[in-house]
């Protein structure tokens, strides 16, 4: 019998990152935000920095910044960040510190509708993150867009993450801010409330199909430092890891391919241990972390 | 000789990547932009 599973440690983990990188409680009593020198560095996870509570600061609004500079210079410091992270963590971090997966998480633990892994069409909309990463961070961002001016453009029309920790508990604590709702705001919150609603049914619909940061780690999953393993020999093809994969992924696929968040469901539900969490020690090799 | 694995040669460029933004001052880049509210991230701007 399993001593514990990576489900509750994972539930664990994604809780305390989420208090600790927003632990800024005087920012959600007054409207304001941290001002302090953590704000330096990006945390790995999407977690905008216009968050009351927020004590880092979020990579991909740090991208969005850099490129919205007046000069054009590449943003060594944020790339640097992210290829820190993705190497060490792939989209690990998706599964196992994003406040706003945590949040999609136990939307989908809601039990209303019949639940899918997949919208329709998955594997052309999968792609749809790649998009959101070139049109709405890079080119949106470089170049003007919107008008006369450089907008940070996915944070602006798209980030659903900026809505839920930044916008509505700013907005509710600051009367300054609610004279200035528009639009724009209720466009916002519209992403929010239709991917809160998808979240019920379908598992992460924003890691899956929209968001960038997941696309810029889903690169590194082949190479990243964390990895489950996979013992072919050990292996009875149950296809239970797949029925418990919540992005419906093979086990030769699981921690390679770029939509596996790592999150260890696979290594729970695995009736012969041949599924791993491990460490990569050299480009073929693996080692691993027993339970 | 043996190589070393691709994520130690994530982390390396990582840091030099680092390096070379806190050389041409860009944390303050991203500290000045972070302690301001972002009216665009909350749908205001």
């Amino acid at each position: 019998m399993r001593r514990f599973t990576f489900a509750r440690i994972r539930l664990f983990f994604q809780i305390l990152y989420t208090i600790v990188t927003n632990g800024y409680a005087y920012g959600y009593l007054n409207g304001k935000i941290y001002k302090g020198s953590l704000k330096y560095a990006c945390v790995p996870g999407l977690n905008c920095y216009s968050c009351p509570g927020a004590v880092g600061s979020c990579p991909i609004g740090a991208l969005q910044a850099a490129l919205n500079e007046h000069k054009i210079e590449v943003p060594f410091a944020v790339i640097g960040f992210l290829f820190v992270f993705g190497s060490l963590f792939g989209r690990f971090v998706c599964g196992w510190l994003c406040p706003f997966g945590l949040l999609q998480d136990l939307l989908h633990k809601i039990p209303l509708f019949k639940k899918r892994k997949q919208l329709p069409y998955h594997n052309v909309l999968k792609y749809g993150k790649y998009l959101v990463l070139i049109g709405l961070v890079i080119v949106g961002s470089s170049f003007l867009f919107g008008g006369f001016v450089k907008v940070p453009a996915f944070c602006k029309y798209l980030c659903p993450s900026g809505t839920f920790m930044g916008a509505i508990p700013l907005i509710s604590a600051n009367a300054n801010l609610q004279m200035q709702v528009g639009g724009l705001f209720y466009w916002k919150l519209g992403v929010l409330i239709t991917l809160i609603i998808l979240s019920i049914k379908i598992y992460r619909p924003f890691c899956q199909y929209l968001c960038p940061l997941g696309a810029v780690y889903g690169l590194f999953n082949r190479f990243s430092l964390v990895q489950i393993r996979w013992t072919k020999e050990e292996c009875t093809s149950c296809g239970a890891c797949q029925r418990a994969c919540p992005v419906n992924l093979p086990p030769e696929k699981i921690s390679v391919s770029p939509e596996c968040i790592k999150c260890g469901k696979c290594v729970d539900a695995c009736p012969t241990d041949c599924l791993h969490f491990c460490k990569k020690t050299n480009n073929r090799q693996v080692k691993e972390i027993k339970r | 000789m043996k190589k070393a694995p691709w994520w130690i040669i994530g982390v390396m460029v990582g840091i030099v990547f680092l390096i070379i933004g806190f050389g041409r001052e860009q944390f303050d880049d991203i500290y000045n932009k972070a302690i301001m509210i972002c009216l665009e991230c909350i749908g205001i701007g």
